[in-house]
């Protein structure tokens, strides 16, 4: 035997086969078992990701052991020593902890990593439930742009058959439809007609009675509604045998009232009306309606019905432009022929006035003159008659001209003050006269606070109060009248006649009230609504004609007086019951009378001039003994107690207080006039002593007469003198103190 | 003849007056004043306008005559000569007067003769046609006709 080495000795003996083939699959699983841990190395360093690389590194621990173990077992097949023994067996043991460890280890990492794969599926099966949810988006995504291409193009035309065209080609193209169709109610609304179509230029008349069950049906839901391809409503094309049509869907689409359809006739009590569009899948496509594609379709009928609304209300809006500027045309048009009208009347007017004026005047002037002159007792009447009309015309004419001129507006009154007590008794005095002729009383009270002078227009004021106290003269047989005048306070100024009249008194006008009450013949109440009336005569009053009258009066003075801010009005009881005329005018108060309102009174008219100075003592001086006898001649013609001298110095000696008026004739301008005027003013110191003393001169022009006037003198008057120029000097004179004008 | 047919001839006078301008409007104011209470008036005052205006004519003659002239003297004759005849209308008498004026203001005595002449002339025409008128109307009178124009 051989020492005792301290060696072990396998079991076998090294050369059996068996033995040999365990060396060898040891080598190989060591090689194994080395060549993992760099496999898993190597892959676990090229991904990037992996959770678990301590359990790595305890697994290659386990896996590098076990390859040790093996391989240190490929000495233990022949004889070897003590220490590899101990080698192997140490690597044995480590072995056995790490492999216990791992297969430990394991229990905890085998379940998650099973469970990674769970969630792998679970992931891919939300993966491809999301791919379906983007994929139905996607399509109602289209179809939104669909409808908005679809409106777009629906709502960029505001006419009627654009709209509706564009509608059935765009539908037409989105969903690739086959066919596209409108139906309108007609008229009476008893049917359906066929309106437009997409593919058929011009649709016959197809009617289907709108009470067909589907047509209800479609018409009560607000929704896309598939219906039957052989109702009539679908039937438009030609069914030409083979094919199987489309799936067919209609939806109804609302008309708004205003619409231009003019169905005046609905027979039934509802309000909405609808047409129906008709849309036909391609036939033999085995297309189905998608949901998508009805939603489209629906929102596009009502895209269409609210398209179809503005159409309709601009086509009104447009015809309704229409008509008011045709309108405007013909007013313009009439406008323009008025104001020619108006523009005419006016020339016509103007010319009128001047050319009708002229020979009135002439045919006045000179009657008046033929007057004056010797007359037969029938030349007498004839020219008195002659007089008279031509001054009836002469204020026919005036009123004619004045009434067209306030219905124009374009009369302005003339303001002035004037003095309002003489007014009245000026026109009293005039019509005194004819109220004698007739043997009436004219009875004329003035307020006692009604005051003297007021501002307004004199001139029209009097023609109002004449022309008022005139007609109740004209229409009275007998009895009186009385005109009363006062200021008229606020309690009476609302009157009963006249409810929307409330004048109110100021500072600066006052207003007067003036009633002429007559016991005449009356008027009828229906005839005093037509009083102020232009051209409207009282029929019944025949004796009216006879005295003439336009017609004209009242009117005019219904116009001045409303002119004044005042109102005129006439009451009476009835016919033979007398009348009373009422009217309230505005008049203003006039501010301090100054010295010079002597210069401001207007010239009294011609018919106003005193006809006779009878007793009227004056003193004639003149050198000339012819001329000093006319001068005597005028004036002893014109009723007056004339006494003559030929000097200065006698009339100096002559000239006494009862001299009313002295006439001097100057033989120029010169010292002798100038002295003796003042030796007149010296003689009587007080100045309602003195007589008024008048220049009679050939020589008059401005300069002179200032002189005359800074003399003293109270008047010229130019040689030679008529009869006319000598009374209306001696009127002025008296009732003045001056002649305002060198006549 | 009766009056009537003088009526007419003196109308036809009168108007021939007036026409030739021996009158002017101032004679019929004169016409005018003549009424009830002054029935002469016109033949009156052309008689007392005949006796003036000859003696003023003779006035003149003497101022005119005159070696030293006072044309001032004569101013106021013609002046006044010129107020009576348009007082009563007698228009070419006072016309020349006022030639007459002017010639004297200018102190020209040849002149002024003339003027004198023609004065004297024409005033002799107008008394001459004025008495024919005045008979004229007194024979109307007479023939019972109403008095003057």
């Amino acid at each position: 035997m051989m020492e005792s080495c301290n060696c072990f000795e396998p079991h076998w003996s090294a050369d059996e086969l068996l033995m040999k083939y365990q060396y060898i699959s040891d080598f190989f699983i060591a090689l194994a078992y080395f060549s993992i841990p760099l496999e898993l190395i190597y892959f676990v360093k090229k991904s990037s990701v992996f959770p678990y690389r301590w359990v790595l590194v305890q697994f290659g621990a386990f896996i590098v052991l076990c390859g040790a173990t093996h391989l240190i077992n490929l000495w233990t097949f022949s004889m070897h020593t003590r220490t590899v023994e101990v080698v192997m067996t140490i690597a044995k043991v480590l072995t056995a902890v790490v492999s216990c460890a791992t297969a430990l280890m394991l229990v905890h990492i085998i379940p998650d990593l099973l469970s990674v794969k769970t969630r792998e599926l679970f992931l891919k099966n939300k993966a491809a439930e999301l791919d379906r949810e983007m994929g139905l988006i996607r399509t109602q995504e289209e179809t939104g742009r669909h409808v908005r291409m679809l409106t777009h193009e629906i709502r960029s035309t505001l006419d009627r058959h654009t709209i509706l065209k564009t509608t059935l080609v765009e539908l037409g193209r989105t969903l690739a439809l086959e066919e596209c169709a409108l139906w309108m109610p007609t008229r009476t609304g008893l049917e359906l007609q066929l309106s437009y179509t997409l593919h058929q230029q011009n649709p016959v008349g197809y009617t289907v009675p709108i009470h067909l069950p589907v047509i209800n049906q479609v018409f009560g839901i607000n929704r896309a509604v598939k219906i039957s391809p052989n109702s009539p409503v679908a039937r438009i094309r030609p069914v030409a045998g083979k094919y199987i049509p489309g799936e067919v869907v209609a939806v109804r689409v609302p008309l708004l009232h205003l619409s231009n359809f003019q169905i005046n006739d609905w027979p039934e009590l509802s309000t909405k009306r609808y047409a129906l569009m008709v849309l036909m899948l391609p036939s033999d496509s085995a297309r189905q309606w998608h949901v998508h594609e009805l939603e489209l379709v629906e929102v596009v009928a009502d895209q269409v019905a609210v398209a179809l609304s503005h159409a309709a209300i601009l086509e009104e809006s447009m015809r309704a432009r229409d008509l008011l500027m045709e309108q405007n045309v013909a007013l313009d048009l009439a406008r323009r022929e008025a104001e020619t009208a108006i523009r005419a009347r006016n020339d016509f007017l103007a010319v009128m006035n001047h050319e009708m004026r002229t020979p009135m005047h002439a045919i006045i002037a000179l009657s008046s003159l033929l007057q004056e002159t010797e007359l037969t007792p029938e030349q007498r009447l004839m020219v008195e008659t002659i007089m008279k009309s031509s001054n009836l015309l002469a204020t026919l004419i005036n009123d004619v001209l004045d009434l067209s001129r306030l219905e124009d507006g374009s009369l302005q009154l003339d303001d002035g003050t004037f003095n309002l007590h003489a007014l009245f008794r000026e026109v009293v005095n005039l019509i005194k006269p004819v109220a004698s002729v007739k043997k009436l009383l004219l009875a004329l009270n003035l307020a006692p606070d009604l005051p003297e002078y007021a501002v307004g227009d004199e001139k029209r004021l009097m023609q109002v109060i004449l022309n008022i106290i005139g007609n109740a003269v004209k229409f009275s047989k007998d009895g009186s009248i009385s005109v009363t005048a006062f200021v008229a306070k606020a309690e009476y100024l609302r009157d009963v006649k006249a409810p929307e009249f409330f004048p109110v008194p100021s500072d600066t006008h006052f207003y007067m009230r003036v009633q002429v009450k007559d016991s005449g013949s009356g008027i009828s109440p229906q005839d005093l609504p037509k009083l102020f009336t232009t051209f409207a005569q009282n029929q019944a009053k025949s004796a009216s004609r006879n005295s003439g009258g336009s017609g004209l009066g009242l009117a005019i003075c219904k116009r001045f007086v409303n002119l004044m801010d005042g109102h005129i009005w006439v009451e009476s009881k009835g016919l033979g019951k007398g009348c009373i005329a009422t009217f309230i005018v505005k008049l203003g108060i006039p501010e301090q009378l100054k010295e010079t309102k002597f210069l401001v009174m207007p010239k009294i008219p011609s018919s106003h001039v005193r006809s006779h100075f009878s007793g009227l003592k004056v003193l004639v001086m003149d050198e000339n003994s012819v001329s000093r006898a006319v001068t005597k001649g005028l004036l002893l013609h014109l009723g007056c107690d004339v006494a003559t001298v030929c000097s200065s110095s006698e009339c100096l000696q002559a000239v006494s207080q009862e001299h009313r008026v002295v006439f001097m004739d100057v033989y120029v301008p010169g010292i002798d006039g100038y002295e003796m005027a003042v030796q007149i003013h010296k003689k009587f110191a007080k100045p309602h002593e003195r007589p008024l003393i008048v220049a009679l001169t050939g020589h008059a022009d401005k300069v002179t007469k200032e002189n005359y006037t800074g003399a003293g003198m109270d008047g010229v008057i130019l040689k030679p003198i008529s009869l006319e120029k000598m009374r209306m000097a001696l009127s002025e004179l008296l009732e003045h103190g001056l002649i305002f004008e060198a006549i | 003849m009766d009056a009537v047919h003088l009526k007419r001839q003196l109308i036809t006078f009168t108007e021939q007056l007036f026409r030739e301008g021996f009158l002017d409007e101032q004679f019929n104011q004169l016409q005018q004043l003549q009424d009830e209470n002054n029935p002469n008036f016109v033949v009156e005052v052309v008689s007392l306008f005949f006796q003036d205006t000859e003696r003023l004519l003779d006035e003149l003659s003497k101022a005119l005559d005159q070696a030293n002239l006072d044309f001032k003297k004569v101013d106021g004759h013609v002046h006044q000569l010129k107020g009576s005849s348009s007082s009563i209308g007698a228009q070419r008498v006072q016309r020349t007067c006022i030639i007459f004026r002017n010639y004297c203001n200018e102190k020209n005595v040849q002149a002024c003769l003339k003027c004198l002449q023609v004065v004297k002339h024409e005033f002799a025409l107008l008394k001459s046609k004025m008495e024919t008128l005045f008979n004229l109307e007194q024979q109307i009178l007479a023939a019972g006709g109403p008095p003057s124009i």
